[in-house]
């Protein structure tokens, strides 16, 4: 297994053994059956035991794996006929954000989502998924479209956060997300949002004012990047994996908070496990959730997104308290 | 008038003046300018708006010095004056920290709304204080703040909101983070009304609140010198090692780069938003006597 997790390297361990004795059993020409079926089990055990208790920190780095599938991967094993679509028409085309059209199961769709690397070079080319104002405008531009031919919108967020550099600060890096806030809100079609691994700040958000936000198991959602937090609330970038835990940033918190409406499951270790699977869980999720939104009209399809976040936030009044 | 309509009786609060007095300013006879260093009387800067008469350096205000020399009389019928926080994620420290500010403040968050009168007109305004938890916005600021919207959209009033914010609030997280779209979302539907929205924004001003409603006004207007932007100087100067001019996210550097409508100084704010508001208010009126 490539690019395997520090909390994985027991499994890395275990897996080595098992094949060492194998190849010795096939050396000395004994029969080693037995003793191979018991670590195979300890190794299934190990294998539950590690996956179904994982910390914050830990998801955290399952969202961040360098193999981890990206929007156009999952485009790619979901939808047909994709067309991508470039540029804001009015600086540039920032490739953070990739957007198209495409079907889904034969139905006509928008897709929208953060575009992080494959490799270092693909990285650079794609700011590591981190958006500037351009990018969300192409966003917004083709969300528009959306709305004007009535498909509906998929967007796919995966993003430490908005860039932060002055170039994006000049062009109004804070405008254009709001904008994008906006006017999702005011859509007629149905808008479905994935959280497919790091939903960073306000650059996340920009695309996921959706009337459904679904997050895959093992991906995160937090006000700011985990480092970022740890810079503000403890002066010190390092203890992100305390922020990370404290923030309760796991998508199990998301959905208590009433931000998630759905959990993705995902392979064990991870998406970049398998792709095919999870692109399948994701296909019938996104189809399971459009089928429900499917009676409401132009006015209630808005209300619906309306009434989810009008919703959200936790407070009280004195009056309450005695 | 068409804007007496609006004048029903209600219960007005006047804002004491003593309440707001030298909140941001060292105790004592006189201050220094910290930009400048000119020495003036307290009483002197009182009267001149806080605003340095040396270098013209407007210093902060909190919510309740805006709203008093801003509104008619400084009157004001607060909304939700007892909506505080709770500690949803349980977060080490936060309930302290939140007592802390209130007890420091004698404000119950970073936000006060509520409604009153600019040079007769109605508004509903909101105003933040950076003072209280660096004007940060969690679940009580974007309620009320949405709660404001609402209500300016429920009566047909137009909405002032007085901006500062350090940026979200990392201690409530995600829901901090959905504020943003709360706020948002509402704005929306009051523009699609046809609503009137000025945004004011002054000295700093960054992260979730510009992202969301400060910049998202019909008429966006800043203080000299303010600054504001998504992501502050500090961060992008450590995170990508950049140099960045000395006049960088100040309101006259957004300016120049289409951020903003207007820079306007504190002492021309008041008459600059009657004129506003006037502006708007005369058309209504010939529509609605059509």
């Amino acid at each position: 297994m490539a690019n395997e997790l520090p909390f994985e390297k027991p499994l890395i361990e275990l897996r080595a053994k098992i094949e060492e004795i194998r190849k010795f059993g096939i050396e000395k020409e004994i029969d080693i059956a037995e003793e191979i079926n018991r670590l195979e089990q300890r190794y299934a055990d190990l294998e539950v035991e590690i996956y179904s208790n994982l910390s914050a920190s830990q998801k955290m780095q399952i969202a961040r794996h360098p193999m981890r599938p990206t929007t156009l991967d999952y485009i790619q094993h979901i939808f047909e006929d994709f067309i991508e679509l470039h540029g804001d028409r009015s600086y540039g085309d920032d490739l953070a954000i990739v957007g198209g059209i495409a079907k889904l199961n034969g139905i006509p769709v928008t897709i929208v989502g953060h575009q992080k690397g494959k490799d270092t070079k693909d990285n650079i080319a794609r700011n590591f998924g981190m958006p500037h104002p351009e990018g969300f405008r192409k966003g917004l531009r083709i969300m528009n479209q959306a709305n004007k031919f009535k498909r509906p919108i998929i967007t796919f967020i995966d993003t430490p956060g908005a860039y932060p550099g002055g170039a994006a600060e000049e062009r109004g890096q804070a405008e254009a997300i709001a904008k994008n806030l906006l006017e999702m809100a005011g859509f007629r079609v149905p808008i479905i949002c994935i959280v497919i691994g790091e939903g960073g700040s306000g650059g996340a958000l920009a695309l996921g004012v959706g009337n459904r936000v679904l997050m895959l198991e093992n991906a995160i959602y937090s006000v700011s990047s985990p480092e970022a937090a740890a810079s503000i609330l403890y002066k010190d970038a390092s203890k992100s994996l305390l922020a990370a835990e404290s923030m309760k940033i796991t998508a199990n918190y998301i959905q208590d908070f009433g931000v998630a409406d759905d959990i993705i499951p995902e392979p064990k270790g991870g998406a970049h496990q398998n792709v095919k699977e999870q692109a399948e869980n994701i296909k019938d999720t996104i189809l399971r959730h459009l089928e429900q939104l499917n009676g409401l009209d132009e006015f209630e399809i808005k209300e619906d997104r309306y009434k989810k976040f009008r919703g959200i936030g936790s407070f009280t009044t004195l009056e309450n308290v005695f | 008038m068409f804007k007496d309509l609006f004048n029903k009786k209600r219960k007005y609060a006047t804002i004491p003046s003593e309440n707001s007095k030298r909140d941001n300013i060292p105790e004592g006879l006189m201050n220094k300018c910290s930009k400048c260093g000119t020495i003036q009387f307290n009483k002197e800067l009182e009267k001149n708006l806080k605003v340095c008469s040396g270098c013209g350096y407007h210093f902060r205000l909190n919510a309740k010095e805006r709203f008093q020399i801003t509104l008619d009389e400084g009157r004001l019928f607060e909304f939700d004056s007892e909506m505080i926080s709770e500690d949803p994620l349980e977060f080490p420290g936060y309930k302290e920290k939140i007592k802390k500010h209130q007890e420091k403040t004698g404000s119950k968050d970073a936000v006060i709304t509520g409604e009153g009168t600019i040079g007769g007109f109605p508004v509903v305004v909101a105003g933040m204080s950076f003072e209280f938890f660096g004007g940060s916005m969690g679940s009580v600021v974007g309620e009320k703040v949405t709660r404001a919207i609402e209500t300016a959209m429920n009566k047909n009033y137009p909405l002032i909101i007085f901006s500062t914010s350090g940026g979200a609030r990392m201690e409530e997280s995600i829901l901090s983070l959905m504020q943003m779209a709360k706020t948002s979302a509402a704005l929306k539907k009051f523009s699609d009304q046809g609503g009137l929205y000025i945004s004011i924004i002054t000295d700093p001003t960054f992260g979730g609140v510009p992202a969301s409603f400060a910049m998202l006004g019909d008429y966006i207007i800043a203080e000299p010198g303010a600054a504001f932007g998504f992501t502050g100087r500090r961060v992008i100067e450590q995170t990508i090692r950049q140099n960045l001019p000395e006049t960088f996210q100040t309101a006259e550097f957004n300016l120049k780069h289409g951020q903003l409508d207007k820079v306007v100084s504190r002492d021309q704010m008041r008459s600059t938003l009657i004129k506003l508001l006037d502006l708007h208010l005369t058309k209504e009126e010939s529509d609605y006597g059509e």
